[in-house]
């Protein structure tokens, strides 16, 4: 499906740039991605992956650049107005609250999505609890429901970030390093999870990644960053072949 | 005012500003290495005070013997720093952080009392430093040389503590510890020895800053608590763990409090500008503006993030309603069953405990530190006070206004506050405490200043001491199960996913600071209904209802009965107000009684009270299982 003509992107980001003092951590970076899309954003070390990532989910404010969800500029919005407009996202290192039970946490998003976290006396946990439990069983955490995440084992903190992200029934996903930490089967296991329900719920997908495993058998299209540039975009195999590409990650002079 | 006597007072402000600099040095220092803010640092200040005022009696007052006092005190003070680190805080690095704070408050009673015992109630006013005691003219005015000295005293020592830390060894072990704890931990450094000399250090410090000041200002029992604020005031204005900082701010401050007191009355376009009255109050300001526009101080950098995440919080309990049928009762049949003192003290143990499960509501799920909650306690108390003498309202009206009032400064306050996190919003919430306080202390017409306002009596119908206890059960009673219900519906849960992270709950779509702000007004009007409470059964209120005791004393019921459980802060309550009671009928040194008796709590149940009692119950049923 990938590269087809699915409409309108979800996703489009035009003329992206960023600098620290005097270093320019993202040039000009432009890609744009459609709904059932997964694309992964690659590049080595300090290449601009997470300086890019920042700026589109409202944490850090580009120099200069458009990032337009769904045809909307949404550049200079907070991370919570970002995720009010249908953003999911999941983190390098996971963020979730540990002293909740993993339904609790999902619960959470889906309280938050229905606007109902205002209230004083009703008991929290109550309602949603049928919504949270289905998410839980897509991701393969319902037996864990009622433990803490304080205790959870960290693959298992992944995958619960990733019903929390899609609490909102997202239209895109930002996950950064969603694989990182993680033992190499579970990673395969976690985005061939997140692409059958990507595909299935027409979600755009854009991640980072450095296992090269999972990058080249999950992502539909692949963008390479390298000193804050876009050096190739394109399907997996036009990605592995490109020698610029190749000089980047097997070292060489370009 | 004229130049020159302007210049005096900048001179004045300088000389203070020394010793106030090797306070918060010190406590800067400490709390870099070892994450502890030791509140027992302005004790140790009033440690050095009063051992230099005994030692240059001991030693003579001849220049040699005042020098060797003020030398000797300050590294006896060091020692007792270095017991300190070695007999109590030692045994608690693994507890929570909060738990650490109560173990120097412990100190601060303990010390409070050792300084009563040795050297009585009445202020002590030491010698001038022989062979500087003239004063020295400038331009007209006369300035004691001792104040030029101290003036170059400050920036000596921090050179000296610049050279200590840029050039030796455990100079060098103290920055690596500051900046990244773990690491030189892993690097095997023996953490202990270094926390030990770094506390001897800082008390050091202290106890020469106190030292330093025997010929200005008169030994007092009150200093370890002013002391400490100001040194609070000092470390966060120029930046926690930065010494250049620390010094800027001393002065910044010491030289704003003197202009105050120079300026005296200021006629400004027809207005009364009273500026002596503002020097309580002006290092305050200086802390909120400093905090708002610079959050991590004029030097400082945003604190290293430490790596030992610790365990997590764990969940709460919902009460069970069985439980609280039973305490319902017993608490209806006290009266019909005991004297007016069991039903007063049962009074007490209501308002407190009201008080006490406010602030754990913030501090516990909210994760807010507050240093200063007693302003809303004294707001609502004052509030009713003053609605019922100075405005007329018949006695009712007063009462269910009082926590609206102390919700409208919460309102105020809570907005700056939830802008900071840690011990930075800790600090904030401790100045707007003593602005709070010296308002009250000060505002004779309205509050008739440090007499306190007496006649506050409830109307006709409750004056029955029976009856005022079952109104104060049913309003303390009311105001804890709002509390703990708001604990358990989503916007409670909201407060602990804010606490748990703050990352998360923003990228799902989670307005933290502005739940935060709510949890601080709610909890500043319960407060506040805890205070109104409290007045109308005394018939009186003074000033040190909004004190810093007041605010320190609500902490450690919270951490003696134990933040992670719900009614851990009912029971603090409760036992601290009753030890409090039955230690003050017995004996003068009460204070180092508790004191003694919460670091053994401390050093043997971590979890606090009610969450040690759960641990030992859990290994009980698994031996028996």
């Amino acid at each position: 499906m990938s590269g087809g003509k699915a409409g309108a992107p979800v996703l489009l980001v035009e003329g992206l740039h960023k600098s620290f003092g005097g270093v320019q951590a993202v040039e000009d970076v432009s890609f744009a991605l459609s709904a059932g899309e997964l694309l992964a954003l690659i590049g080595p070390n300090g290449a601009g992956k997470s300086t890019c990532f920042n700026m589109l989910n409202g944490q850090l404010a580009p120099d200069n650049g458009v990032v337009r969800l769904d045809g909307r500029d949404i550049v200079g919005l907070s991370p919570r107005q970002i995720w009010r407009l249908g953003v999911g996202r999941t983190f390098q290192i996971t963020a979730t609250f540990a002293s909740l039970s993993v339904r609790e946490n999902v619960q959470m998003a889906l309280y938050s999505h229905a606007g109902r976290l205002r209230s004083l006396f009703q008991r929290f946990g109550t309602a949603m609890r049928r919504e949270a439990d289905a998410l839980l069983e897509q991701i393969g955490m319902l037996d864990q429901a009622e433990r803490p995440c304080g205790v959870l084992a960290y693959g298992d903190l992944k995958r619960v970030e990733l019903a929390m992200a899609l609490a909102n029934e997202p239209r895109l996903l930002l996950m950064d390093e969603p694989t990182a930490g993680m033992a190499p089967r579970e990673r395969v296991a976690l985005m061939e999870l997140t692409a059958s329900l990507a595909r299935a719920r027409r979600i755009a997908v854009l991640f980072t990644e450095h296992d090269m495993d999972v990058v080249f058998g999950q992502a539909d299209r692949i963008i390479v960053l390298d000193r804050g540039r876009l050096i190739a975009a394109g399907l997996p195999e036009e990605v592995r072949n490109n020698p610029e590409v190749r000089a980047v990650y097997l070292g060489g002079t370009h | 005012m004229s130049f020159p006597s302007l210049l005096i007072q900048l001179l004045n402000g300088l000389a203070d500003a020394s010793s106030l600099f090797m306070v918060s040095a010190g406590l800067s220092l400490i709390f870099g290495v070892t994450r502890i803010v030791n509140f027992a640092h302005g004790s140790l200040y009033m440690l050095g005070l009063y051992g230099a005022y005994s030692l240059i009696e001991l030693l003579g007052r001849t220049p040699l013997g005042f020098w060797s006092a003020v030398i000797l005190a300050a590294f006896a003070v060091g020692i007792v720093g270095a017991l300190i680190e070695i007999v109590v805080l030692r045994r608690i690095y693994r507890a929570p952080e909060l738990f650490q704070l109560l173990a120097t408050f412990a100190v601060v009673l303990v010390i409070k009392d050792v300084a009563l015992y040795a050297w009585g109630s009445e202020d002590l006013v030491g010698p001038r430093a022989p062979g500087l005691s003239m004063a020295v003219e400038i331009l007209g005015k006369r300035i004691p040389a001792y104040d030029l000295l101290l003036i170059v005293i400050g920036p000596v020592v921090l050179g000296l503590l610049w050279l200590l830390l840029a050039r030796t060894r455990w100079g060098a072990l103290v920055r690596a510890a500051t900046q990244d704890r773990e690491m030189v931990g892993a690097l095997g450094v023996d953490q202990a020895k270094l926390f030990t000399s770094v506390f001897f250090v800082g008390a050091v410090l202290a106890g020469l800053g106190g030292a330093l000041q025997i010929p200005r200002e008169p030994a007092n029992l009150d200093l370890d608590l002013t002391v400490i604020a100001d040194a609070f005031v000092v470390t966060v204005v120029g930046g926690l763990g930065s010494l250049p900082g620390a010094l800027l701010a001393a002065v910044l401050i010491g030289v704003a409090k003197a202009l105050c007191i120079g300026l005296g009355t200021v006629h400004v376009l027809g207005v009364d500008i009273v500026f002596s009255k503002l020097v309580l109050v002006v290092e305050f300001v200086i802390m909120g503006v400093v905090l708002v526009l610079r959050p991590y101080g004029l030097l400082g950098k945003p604190p290293a993030a430490s790596r030992a995440a610790g365990a997590a919080p764990l969940p709460l309990a919902a009460p069970r309603w069985q439980t609280a049928l039973v305490w319902i009762v017993v608490l209806l049949a006290v009266p019909l069953v005991s004297d007016d003192y069991v039903a007063a003290l049962l009074i007490d143990i209501a308002c407190f405990g009201l008080f006490a499960v406010s602030l754990h509501f913030i501090m516990g799920p909210a994760g807010m530190i507050s240093f200063g909650h007693a302003a809303y306690f004294g707001l609502g108390a004052y509030a009713g006070a003053v609605l019922l003498k100075r405005a007329g309202l018949p006695m009712e009206a007063a009462f269910l206004l009082a926590p609206f009032c102390a919700a409208l400064f919460a309102l105020v306050y809570g907005w700056f506050c939830v802008r900071l996190s840690g011990v930075y919003l800790a600090m904030l919430t401790l100045a707007f405490a003593q602005i709070t306080w010296s308002i009250i202390f000060q505002w004779d017409a309205l509050t008739s200043g440090s007499n306190g306002m007496i006649g506050i009596w409830p109307a006709a119908w409750l004056a029955d001491k029976t009856r005022y206890y079952y109104f104060a059960m049913v309003f303390c009673g009311l105001g804890v199960a709002l509390l703990w219900r708001v604990l358990f519906s989503p916007f409670g849960y909201v407060l602990r996913a804010g606490r748990d992270s703050p990352l998360r709950a923003e990228a799902i779509g989670i307005n933290v600071r502005g739940f935060q702000w709510a949890a601080f007004v709610l909890a500043g009007t319960m407060a506040g209904l805890a205070g109104a409470v409290f007045a109308f059964s005394k018939g009186s209120i003074s000033p040190s209802a909004a004190s810093i005791s007041q605010s320190t004393d609500g902490l450690v019921m919270v951490l003696l009965g134990g933040v992670e459980t719900l009614t851990g802060p009912v029971v603090g309550a409760g036992v601290f107000t009753w030890l409090r009671d039955a230690l003050a009928r017995e004996t003068d040194y009460w204070r180092a009684v508790l004191g003694l008796v919460i670091l053994l709590i401390v050093v043997l149940f971590p979890q606090g009270l009610v969450g040690g009692l759960k641990m030992l119950l859990g290994r009980f049923r698994e031996r028996r299982a």
